[in-house]
């Protein structure tokens, strides 16, 4: 495992060949990227024989994944197949409920978060998250929750720094216009698309290298859904995006890769069926489940 | 060409959807014919008796609303009025003591409601005139110093409770203590006090201090119970949120969670206040008697309000009725403390509820 682990902290920052390796399986991948380009955090998840419990109950085995950095990488699946506990597994929050606990590696730069003396508030601010319902902080105002990432953190604004973090997170999350003359107001007077835009912006606000997204737009109607796609597009220049989504069109209209989930029966622990480009996933899949699925004749 | 083109005319037999109602002015006769009924209820007395005119006032109201409507609107809305009826008249008969209270302490604490009373003491006083200045300040100091012990030690509790405890065996026994604490006897809480600081400091002890532990004994579970629902009610996707920006537990509880629940906290605080300030039993035993001031809590005895009123009525004096004016006044005047309180409280809850939440 060091050796790997060594292999991937050595991995080079800029990749012009992305596509060049998504093909190829992770060892060679991360080998043939550590010889030819320089070193650097390049935020590539690697995942390796994860399995997620909730006490004795197995809600997720066996997930052997790479998640390619700059990019947006959708998790499909039917629902209850651990698309969310897995997505809460890349940035330890899954065990933030009573007795939820991982078995397995997630490599992000090389660095295993599940490795000992990991601080999962670090993990946390390295790996930020955008919830299934927007959930801003009803004490505070738009302004306050965009800063509350770094305010919380202890962080001391100068005068103008505060106004400038807020006017480039909220531009960033395609919400400055319409917030612009009401930064002082309590964010939960917003509509519930510009209120879940708000948590993306308050989640980018503390730069993280790598945004997770747990059915963002689920709870939002078609125009909202719209903005915060097109959001994903301009983000995923900067961070490496991992989506959950219940909508198909939406996970081909906006990621790259694609995994999809199943489970085979109640009780039964949910897996990883295949991954691989979205286009290929969409259009022509190796599994009959991917298929079936897809194509909406799951069941 | 208008719209009633389009409306169809009306059909001849009576409608599905229509149905005869018992108007206001139905209503309105019932209740008239109810209260006059309650008047009669007192002729044999020849003079009214407030209690039993509303009391059967209330009960004829129940009974005629729901045969009337039976007749006219039929089953469904009979029992809906009846039910209405019921609730109202529950409630009713509930505040008919409380305003009863209320009205008697205004009535006859207003004899002595002047400045003497609130700016002198018994201090060398037998008969009228005197005040219960020092029984102000004593019930303010220990009530006061009460609240600066229990609200530390009952928010922390409460804290450990709904974000550490998370069905660990402590918790659990914390929270049954808790609720066994809550139903002990004030009483009970005096004594203890009593005891302690007679280990303490020698026997015959007697200080506002002590009076203040005794009622922290009594206030601690009321605040923990109350600031514990409170946290609860704080959603954890709240507290998701912030952990997912990478803040700290502690700084999350602090800054995230008791902002949001502080206006409930706020109002438990308040309730466990008021259900303190009017304890006799456990000052009388701890913090005793005296007829000065005495602002130092650690010093001597001290008088409460509480205590001042009981005695004021057990040992009149001469004439009695002074002594019986000043026990009136000062349960007015702890009346009066309460209400300012509950209305401070509702003030700052509701500067302090979240912005954007109803």
């Amino acid at each position: 495992m060091s050796d790997h682990q060594t292999a991937i902290r050595t991995t080079g920052e800029e990749f012009s060949d992305m596509t060049d390796r998504l093909d190829t399986p992770i060892d060679t991948a991360v080998a043939s990227a550590s010889n030819d380009l320089p070193t650097g955090p390049d935020n590539r998840i690697v995942v390796e024989n994860l399995n997620i419990y909730y006490g004795s109950f197995l809600a997720v085995k066996d997930v052997n994944m790479v998640i390619e950095p700059r990019s947006v990488t959708a998790l499909i699946g039917p629902s209850g197949c651990g698309k969310s506990t897995f997505i809460r597994s890349l940035n330890r929050m899954h065990e933030v409920i009573d007795g939820a606990y991982v078995e397995g590696s997630v490599f992000v730069d090389g660095e295993d978060l599940y490795g000992p003396g990991v601080d999962p508030v670090a993990v946390r601010r390295k790996v930020g998250m955008v919830f299934q319902r927007p959930n801003p902080f009803p004490t505070m105002s738009i302004a306050d929750n965009v800063l509350a990432g770094k305010r919380l953190n202890s962080k001391r604004f100068a005068k103008g720094e505060a106004e400038e973090l807020v006017e480039k997170s909220l531009r960033g999350a395609n919400l400055w216009d319409e917030v612009k003359d009401r930064l002082d107001k309590p964010g939960s007077g917003l509509s519930g698309g510009q209120q879940q835009r708000l948590c993306i912006a308050r989640a980018i606000a503390v730069e993280p290298e790598i945004l997770l997204m747990d059915e963002p737009c689920s709870a939002l109607d078609p125009i909202s859904t719209l903005a915060i796609e097109q959001l994903m597009n301009e983000l995923k220049s900067t961070y490496t995006i991992v989506i959950v989504t219940h909508n198909m069109q939406q996970a081909a209209r906006v990621s790259q890769r694609t995994a999809f989930f199943t489970i085979d029966g109640t009780g039964q622990p949910g897996h990883v069926v295949e991954m691989d480009d979205t286009d290929v996933m969409f259009s022509n899949p190796k599994q009959q489940s991917t298929i079936d699925y897809v194509t909406g004749r799951f069941g | 060409m208008t719209i009633t083109e389009h409306r169809p005319a009306p059909l001849e037999h009576p409608s599905s959807i229509t149905a005869r109602r018992l108007g206001r002015s139905g209503h309105v006769a019932v209740a008239i014919g109810a209260v006059g009924f309650g008047a009669l209820s007192w002729l044999p007395q020849g003079a009214p008796n407030w209690a039993r005119w509303i009391i059967v006032t209330l009960v004829a109201y129940c009974a005629a609303i729901y045969v009337i409507s039976r007749i006219v609107e039929g089953r469904r809305q009979a029992l809906d009025r009846l039910m209405s009826a019921i609730v109202t008249s529950c409630f009713l008969i509930v505040a008919m003591p409380l305003v009863s209270l209320v009205w008697t302490v205004v009535e006859r604490g207003k004899n002595r409601f002047d400045a003497t009373f609130f700016t002198e003491t018994m201090r060398g006083v037998v008969g009228e005139g005197g005040g219960a200045y020092h029984a102000i300040v004593g019930t303010l100091i220990v009530t006061g110093l009460a609240t600066l012990m229990s609200v530390p030690f009952g928010l922390f509790t409460a804290i450990y409770l709904a974000e550490y405890g998370h069905g660990a065996k402590l918790a659990k026994a914390i929270q049954s203590m808790v609720d066994v604490m809550t139903g002990i006897p004030s009483i009970v809480a005096g004594l203890f006090a009593y005891a302690l600081f007679e280990l303490l400091f020698g026997p015959g002890t007697r200080s506002g201090i002590a009076g203040a532990v005794a009622l922290t004994v009594l206030m601690t579970p009321v605040v923990v119970r109350s600031a514990e629902e409170m946290l609860r009610l704080v959603p954890d996707e709240l507290r998701e949120a912030s952990y997912a920006l990478g803040v700290p537990k502690w700084k999350t509880i602090v800054k995230v969670v008791l902002p949001t629940a502080i206006a409930g906290i706020i109002t438990g605080v308040v309730l466990a206040i008021a259900r303190v300030i009017g304890e006799t039993a456990p000052l009388l035993v701890t913090a005793g008697l005296a007829q000065g001031v005495n602002w130092n809590p650690f010093d001597g005895r001290m008088t409460t309000l509480p205590v001042f009123t009981y005695y004021q009525y057990v040992q009149p004096g001469l004439p009695p009725e002074a002594g019986q004016d000043r026990a009136w006044t000062a349960a007015l005047t702890l009346m009066i403390i309460v209400g300012v309180l509950f209305s401070l409280a509702r003030i700052l809850s509701t500067a302090l509820k979240p912005k954007g939440l109803k």
